[in-house]
Formats: C-alpha cells, structure tokens, sequence
C-alpha cells in the first residue's frame, strides 16, 4: 500500500471569489502568523509525525504541496519542508512530488529551483483562459500565463504538469470552455482536472448569485460542458481516470489515486486530514492555533474518527466508483448488488465492465455519480 | 339571599334561554357578565370568558360544547328567580347540537355586535330558535363602541324578527351597562317552563362532553317528571340502564342536589366512558315506571365530509390511533376507520360533521397530541348507481367505480350568506361557478343584502369560505344546511405520475371542472417533484383517458464534481445526508419524491382554486 505525505500551505496573495478553502491573504492574518517562518512549522510537524510513527515510519511514495499558494513560501521554503520530508521519513524510488502554483506566482527560475529541489510534478491552477471568466473568478493571471509556464514547466524537466479547469463560470460559453481545453492540450500536459464551478456558501461569489447579479451555474449546462472536456481530452488522449480528472497514460496523480484507494497518508499543516489505516485526523484549521500547537511541541489534532467497517465499506464505494477501474462488485452488499441491473439498463454502469465482475460508470453514468453511489451503499 | 334548592324549584320561577350570537359578537363576554351581576362568580375569581373551558375554544374565540350555568336571580319586584343560561355552539356544522340546545329553552336572547350586525349563522340559529317558539329578545352589544350603529342595526333586527326599534335593548357586556335590564326582561319575556311533574321521567340531553375524571357529564333538561339520585336511568335510544352517580346543577361549578325536576337544567354523571353512550338530543327516563315516549328530534350525528388523516412523520400512527381513540370519547360525531395509502403511509379516513369539525379535530389533534398531520382533500359522500342498478356509497376517490355509471348523487345545501350590497355582483358570480341557484334575495337593510343559494356540498368544502372571505373582504358571512342530494355529472380524476396513480391526489369533481383540477395538480407537481434520472410524465387522467400532462425532464448531472483533497470525511457525512434525504423520500413506482412534496401538494393555502 502507498503511503503519501500532504502538505498545506494556507497563503494567498489574494482571495479568490469562489474559493472556500481553507486558506489566508497576508492582510487576514496580520502579525499572527509569519509567512516567512512557516516552513520552519510545517518542518516540525514533520518531524512530530515521524517521531509519532516511530518504528512505522517508511519511505514516502508521494508528496503533494497544495494549497492555498505554496509558492508563497519561496522555492527555499518549499525545498525546506521537502528536504525535511526526506530525512525523517525517505522518499521512495521514482516518488512522485508534486507542488501546486498559481501561474503568476512562479517564473522559469523557480520553476528550475523547484524541480532541482526534487519535485517532480507540478500542477497549475489555469481554470479558463477565457478573460471575461477569468475577472468572475477573481484570478489574477493572465489567460496566458499559465500556459506559458505549464511548457517552461516541461522545459525544466518536471516530469508531469497539470492544468486544473472550471467550468460553468457565470458568463462562460460552451466555445470559452473549448477553446481554454484545446489550449490545455496545446500546451503539452499529461493531465488535466476539471471541475464544475460550485457556489459555496459564504463565498463572495455566493453573495452575488444571492443578490441576483449573475446567475447560479444551471446543472443541464454542466452536464454538457462536462461531455465538451471529456470528449475533447480523451480525442486528444487524455482518457478519464476519475470522474474529474483525466490523463495521458501513465500520467495519472499517484498521490489523488492514494486518496480513492484508501491508502495512507499523513497530512501536514493547518487543516490538513490524514488517514492511517481507518482512523482519520484533521488539524487545527487556522494557520496561529495550527502553528501554536506545533511550536509546542505537541499534536496539531482537532479531530479524529475511527471509522466503522460499515463506514470504510461506504467510503471505498463513495471513492473507488468514481475511478474507471472501478469497483470490484464483491464490494457492494448482497441488497445493493440487486439494484446493478437496474442501473446497467438505464446505462449508468458498463454492461462490459459487469460482466467481469466490476462496477465501472459509463460517461452518463459519471454525470449521475452520486446518485450511482447511494444506490450503492445500504 | 334564599337560593331555591335544585331539585324542588318551582317552574314557575325558572327561566330557561341560550344566547345566540356570532363568534365575536361578545357571547362569552355577557355570559361572564351575567355570571358576576347575579353574584354566582365574584371579580376576584373571574377569568374572561369563563364557560369556555378548552383552551381551542378561547383562542379561536367560538364555544363548541355548550354548557348550562344556574343563576339565582332576585328581580327588581323581589322574586328569586333561578335562569338557567344554556350556552350553544356558534357554527354551521353544529347545527344539530345547537337545535337542541334551543329545545331545552323557553327564551333567546339574539345577540348582534352593534358594529356589524347579524350574520348568516346568527340568522340561520334564530330561524331555528322560531321554530322552537322561543322568546326572543333582540340585544345589541358593544353599544361602547365608537363604531356602534345602534339605530342602523336596531333597525334591522326589528325589521327581521318583526318587533319594534325600541325593543331592542342596548347593551355593553364589556361595561355591564344594559344587562341588568336584560336579566329583567329575561325574568319578563322569557316564558317558565311547562311539565307533568306527576308524569314518568323525560328528560333532553342536549350535551354531553367527557371528563378525564368523571367520564361522561351529560347535560340534561327536565321535561316531565323528576330526575333522582336514588333511581337507575334509561336511554330511550338504545334502552341501556344506567346507574345514576350524581345529579346536580352547574353554579358555574358543579353543585350536586338529590334531583332534578320539572323545567330544571343541570348534569348527570353515570360513570360512562364515551359520549356515544350519552348522545345528544337522546331522552333519558327512570328504569322503574319509565316513560314509554320519547321526546322528539333525536338524530344521529351523521358525518358529511371525508377525509384521510395521515401523521407527517410515519412512525405516528400509533399516537395518532391513541389520539382519535382518545378524541372519540368526547366527540360522538367524529368517526374513522384504517386507510393506507401509497403516498401517505398508514392513516385514518375520517368522517366529520363539516369542514369546521374537521378542521377542530386535526387542531385538537396536532395540540393535545402534539402529532404533525397532513388530510387529504375532503370528499362529501355520494351515491353512485351502476348501469345494472347497483348503488354504491363513496366517501373516497379511490371507491369511485371504474366501470361505467349510470347516476351520480352529490348532497346539496340550501345556503344563507349575509353579506354588503356592493359585493352581491362578485358573490353571484362567485356562485355560479360553484354550480349554485339562486332561490332569493332580501335586503335586510339599505347596505346589507341576505342571498339563498342552493349549492353542491362538495363545492362548499373545496375553499369556498375562504373565496367567500376574499371576493369580500371579510365582510360576508356563510350558513348553510344540507338538504338533500341533486344528479351530478362528476368524474373521478386521477393523477399519475410515470403512469401509477398517486392516490392522494385522486379527487371527484365535476366534468366541467376535471381539466382545471388536473391543470393544477400536475403544474404544481412539476415544481414540488426533484428530477429523477428519467423523464417523468404527470399526467391527469379520467379513467385511461389521459386529460392533461406536464414533464420533468430527466436529471442530468448529480455528482460532486469538485475536490476536496483528502477530506473524504466531508465528502462521506454528504453521501449519509444524502442517504438520509432519500430514506424520506417516498417511492411512487420508480420515482422518488419527498414527503413535503405531498404535503405541499394537498396544502390548503393553495388549495384548489377553481374557475
């Protein structure tokens, strides 16, 4: 089983409109927290993980930075967390690394730094490269940007880029969205997430739907920008490998996959949620109590489960059906196992797929995931 | 003061009357006043609208069980009288219990807010009154009132029950001013009662209410003979023998004597659980040497409207079994039988007097019960004739007969509405669409204008009052008595949604109408029904001919495409409250719709409003 490590960085230079993640400007946290410390923090969870794990600590088979702007923290301070990593845990041979950037966060000297520094992969967030989108979301880049740095990227040997997408952006029309995924492609990446735009509460952008300035994002017309990214990555080969997430093969997010599988990792920084063989834990969320407890010396923890076998099962089901690898069908109870006829003859499972004994969506069928899923579980 | 002893009074000092107003026309006020001037209540324990004992009652201001109060009274030329005030229910559908409560009284006083004047049911009870030759003193109240016309609406009582202007006495039982007057003219006008005191023992239920620790109170009237202690009781109805636990009068507590005699008011206690066996208008006599005649006008309460019940939350029905079990015993007229329906769940159909009962009940039930309910749209009961002659009743769309039918019966109503003259335009129109016929019209006075309609129960049932209030501005009031049955050309349409039934939403409507009601069910379904992840038809059908059809198209997308990294935490408590969500939803064959949608749907604040 893979073991992963997770860390978060919770700075942005500036807040998105749409974004709730658990993330801070300079000026939201004032003095409380220093930017220019903080991998020194993150360094000692680190090492408070490695020391809780004791004799199980083993060599690391992925690292993800995301965020947030981990590139706030400088290629030095990145280095510096991964540097830290390696010592106390090790990293596996051809361990995927991978950090998360805003594209006008980073320039070709980073870029250069950051892959010398052992990372490996890097993941861009261009969300469209249709201008008028772009000011909905509140980005900052330019619609090139990204793309520029997604082939500087490639240029300074990162082995695998990623382009993450939005669509369904207020204002956005089905040619903005298929010219930002040609674009993606153009630009040479073996991977691309897309993800519908979601208005979530207490976010600027909800506000704004709520006093009626534009219009919540109509779930017909997700469904047919989704079919657009779907059929024009997997034309250019990029085939889906999770109901958001698409990949040339081999360019597949080893450390998401860890994730669906329900393998372990351990999740560093503020917020962040680990899972260690059915018990999963979060940390403080804001970035002072988080750095508190660190520098304490003690466990960050908020939180913990330790997840029934009822909840495990759910959760593999929740996961592994949203892969195309699917589940395999012993996984679902005996009453659930009844429903899969039903659900092959308004073609929502693949009729080939059940046949070997796997329960694998078919293209509409990701489109109704969820509705897949709870007929699924008990 | 000498207090005349129940159980020997002279007849000839008592004076039986009942009140007959409108709900708000200040009955319970005067009926505290009367009680604090003849001294039986001091101020200290006086609480507002003291024979109101429900707290429904005090809140909706309507009395519903009447009860008896004795009141010693000394007149202006020294004789003790005593009054028996028998209070009567103020509604339409309590008609029965109010006709009876007038046959245990010689007199009336007809009390009309001197602001608004008489009203349909105040109209319809003293018509009642007259046929039980009752004395009538016609009362203005709230003379108090900036907007009191006392001459305008003097005129227009004296103009109904054909007396003079001045005999209308003016009264404000806020103030008390004019109600001594009153208890002397009462003394005055009001006839004593008549009755053999040496004949066998007749006496009129004209209540009969449950007590938690008595069982059941029944409120009696003497008409011949004496009541005792000492003696078994017969029902004349039944022939059931009861044993006679006490006897007493009611000053404004329960006050027990050795008996009752002639013309005397008051209660007995037999120890009887359930006001069924102790019905109204029934004849109670002595077991020995009873009387072989009963008294007249005893009836059966009979329900007119139908309805499901159905506890919101499925895992009531054993409350609500409890709660209408409970509710039975002090309401005789209340009847109800299992019923299960596809969209509901498991309920009650249930049979009331009309559609205040039936709202009473669901309110009494909801309170005292604290049950969540939702009814089904209520159905008068109609008799259908097959080709082949055979008749059947139904009380319930789904009875309606699928095969073809040869004659429809649906109960009719003769109606009173007392209403402005300037709205008698939108009235009639009102009328018409509610398949009425005019059978006249008097202006009881310039403004205000009586209209008698004959109409369809069932379109009386179907929020006609509320569009009554509206088209009015309140202004109107309704009164109405069934009075027989009328040959109706009425279908059965059903609702289907993905091709099966929705038995909730099945309702019995004249053809003429069929389209509007389907028109309205499946529009508001549209809206009330999630997208499934199919197209689902609704449809209106008569029989399998399919009137109306609206579409939900099929949902595309139900997927979280968003992530949430390695909060799968998050991600599964969404799943289990998805999970959750659907366990409430109700399958209609395939399709899954949540219990509000029902609810929403058969919701009367948009009942159906026909055209």
């Amino acid at each position: 089983m893979a073991f992963g490590i997770y860390v978060h960085v919770p700075f942005c230079s500036s807040r998105c409109g749409y974004c709730d993640f658990n993330t801070y400007t300079a000026t939201e946290l004032g003095d409380s927290v220093r930017r220019d410390t903080f991998d020194d923090v993150l360094a000692a969870e680190v090492r408070f993980a490695a020391s809780t794990l004791g004799d199980g600590v083993r060599a690391v088979d992925t690292v993800f930075v995301g965020g947030g702007t981990p590139t706030l923290l400088g290629s030095a301070g990145l280095a510096r967390v991964l540097e830290e990593i390696r010592a106390e845990f090790g990293l596996a041979p051809n361990a995927e690394v991978t950090t998360e950037a805003n594209p006008d966060s980073v320039d070709e000297r980073m870029l250069g730094e950051l892959r010398a520094a052992g990372f490996t992969r890097i993941s861009f967030g261009m969300q469209s490269t249709a201008p008028a989108v772009l000011r909905v979301l509140e980005r900052t880049h330019t619609p090139g940007a990204s793309l520029a740095m997604a082939s500087a990227a490639a240029r300074e040997g990162f082995e695998h880029v990623n382009l993450d997408l939005i669509y369904g952006t207020p204002g956005e029309s089905d040619d903005d969205l298929r010219r930002s995924v040609s674009d993606a492609i153009d630009a040479g990446v073996d991977h691309v997430s897309a993800y519908a735009l979601i208005v979530e509460e207490g976010t600027p952008l909800s506000r704004r739907v709520r006093r009626g300035e534009m219009a919540a994002p109509d779930d017909d017309v997700l469904a047919d920008r989704y079919a657009i990214v779907d059929e024009l990555l997997a034309r250019a080969g990029l085939e889906w490998y999770e109901v958001s997430n698409w990949a040339r093969p081999g360019g597949e997010c080893r450390h998401n996959l860890g994730y669906w599988h329900d393998d372990d990792w351990w999740g560093i920084g503020p917020g962040a949620h680990s899972h260690l063989g059915g018990v999963r834990w979060w940390n403080a969320k804001h970035p002072r109590t988080y750095a508190e407890q660190v520098s304490a010396g003690g466990s960050p923890e908020a939180e913990r489960e330790v997840l029934t076998a009822g909840q495990r099962r759910m959760e593999r089901i929740m996961l592994g059906l949203r892969l195309r690898e699917g589940l395999p069908m012993e996984e679902v109870s005996a009453s659930a196992s009844a429903r899969v006829p039903g659900l092959l003859a308004q073609d929502l499972l693949d009729a080939a797929a059940a046949t070997d004994g796997r329960l694998v969506l078919t293209a509409k069928g990701r489109l109704l995931a969820d509705a897949v899923i709870r007929d699924l579980v008990d | 003061m000498p207090v005349e002893q129940p159980g020997s009074t002279d007849p000839s000092v008592i004076r039986n009357f009942c009140i007959i107003a409108h709900i708000d026309h200040g009955k319970s006020t005067l009926a505290d006043r009367m009680l604090q001037q003849t001294g039986v209540v001091d101020g200290r324990s006086m609480r507002a609208q003291y024979l109101d004992r429900m707290d429904i009652e005090r809140e909706r201001g309507i009395t519903i069980k009447s009860q008896a109060v004795r009141l010693p009274f000394r007149s202006d030329d020294a004789v003790d009288y005593v009054l028996n005030m028998i209070d009567t229910p103020g509604h339409v559908d309590f008609t029965y219990e109010v006709s009876r409560s007038l046959a245990a009284c010689e007199g009336a006083i007809l009390l009309v807010d001197a602001a608004q004047g008489i009203e349909a049911q105040t109209l319809a009870n003293l018509y009642l009154a007259l046929e039980n030759d009752l004395a009538i003193i016609p009362v203005l109240n709230k003379i108090d009132l900036p907007a009191a016309q006392p001459e305008k609406y003097a005129g227009e009582l004296a103009r109904i029950i054909g007396c003079d202007p001045e005999e209308v006495l003016l009264v404000s039982a806020k103030t008390g001013a004019g109600v001594h007057e009153l208890l002397e003219k009462i003394v005055r006008d009001v006839p004593a009662p008549i009755g053999a005191a040496d004949k066998p023992a007749r006496a009129m239920i004209f209540d009969s209410v449950y007590d938690t620790y008595r069982g059941v109170i029944t409120y009696i009237r003497v008409i011949d003979g004496h009541i005792s202690t000492r003696e078994r009781i017969q029902m004349m109805s039944t022939g059931a023998i009861h044993e006679l636990l006490e006897v007493g009068v009611i000053s404004p507590e329960p006050l027990p004597s050795k008996g009752l005699g002639v013309g005397e008011v008051g209660y007995l206690i037999t120890g009887v659980k359930d006001v069924r066996q102790s019905r109204v208008g029934d004849t109670i006599t002595s077991e020995r040497k009873g009387a072989t005649e009963a008294l007249g006008g005893y009836r059966d309460p009979k329900p007119m409207v139908y309805s499901g019940l159905y506890p919101i939350d499925g895992s009531d029905y054993p409350e609500l079994r409890d709660a209408l079990d409970k509710l039975k015993l002090n309401d005789a007229a209340l009847v109800y039988e299992p019923e299960t329906s596809l969209a509901l769940g498991f309920g009650f159909r249930c049979g009331f007097l009309g559609l205040l009962h039936m709202e009473i009940v669901r309110e009494r039930l909801e309170r005292e019960s604290n049950l969540d309910l939702i009814s089904t749209a209520p159905n008068v009961i109609y008799r259908v004739f097959s080709d082949d002659g055979q008749e059947i009743v139904v009380t319930n769309p789904s009875e309606f007969p699928t095969q073809k039918v040869a004659k429809i019966l649906e109960p009719i109503v003769k109606s009173t509405i007392i209403l402005p003259s300037e709205f008698v335009g939108t009235v009639m129109e009102l009328c018409q669409q509610r398949r009425g016929t005019l059978l006249g019209m008097d202006y009881l006075s310039e403004e205000r204008v009586e209209m008698r309609y004959t109409l369809p129960l069932a379109e009386i049932v179907f929020d006609f009052f509320d569009q009554l209030k509206s088209r009015t501005r309140g202004y109107a009031s309704l009164d109405y008595d069934v009075v027989g049955e009328q040959e109706a050309d009425l279908v059965k349409v059903d609702i289907l949604l993905h091709g099966d039934p929705v038995d909730a939403f099945s309702a019995i409507v004249h053809k003429d109408k069929a389209m509007a009601y389907g028109t309205m069910m499946t529009s508001k379904l549209k809206e009330l029904i999630p997208r499934q992840q199919f197209e689902v038809p609704i449809q209106a059908a008569i029989g399998s001919r399919v009137i109306t059809r609206e579409t939900i198209r099929a949902m595309r997308k139900d997927v979280l495409a968003k992530c949430y990294g390695g909060d799968i935490t998050r991600k599964r408590k969404l799943l289990e409250k998805q999970k959750e969500g659907k366990k409430r939803m109700k399958m209609v064959g395939r399709v899954e719709v949540p219990q509000e949608a029902f609810i929403a749907a058969l919701s009367t604040s948009d009942a159906p409003t026909k055209k």
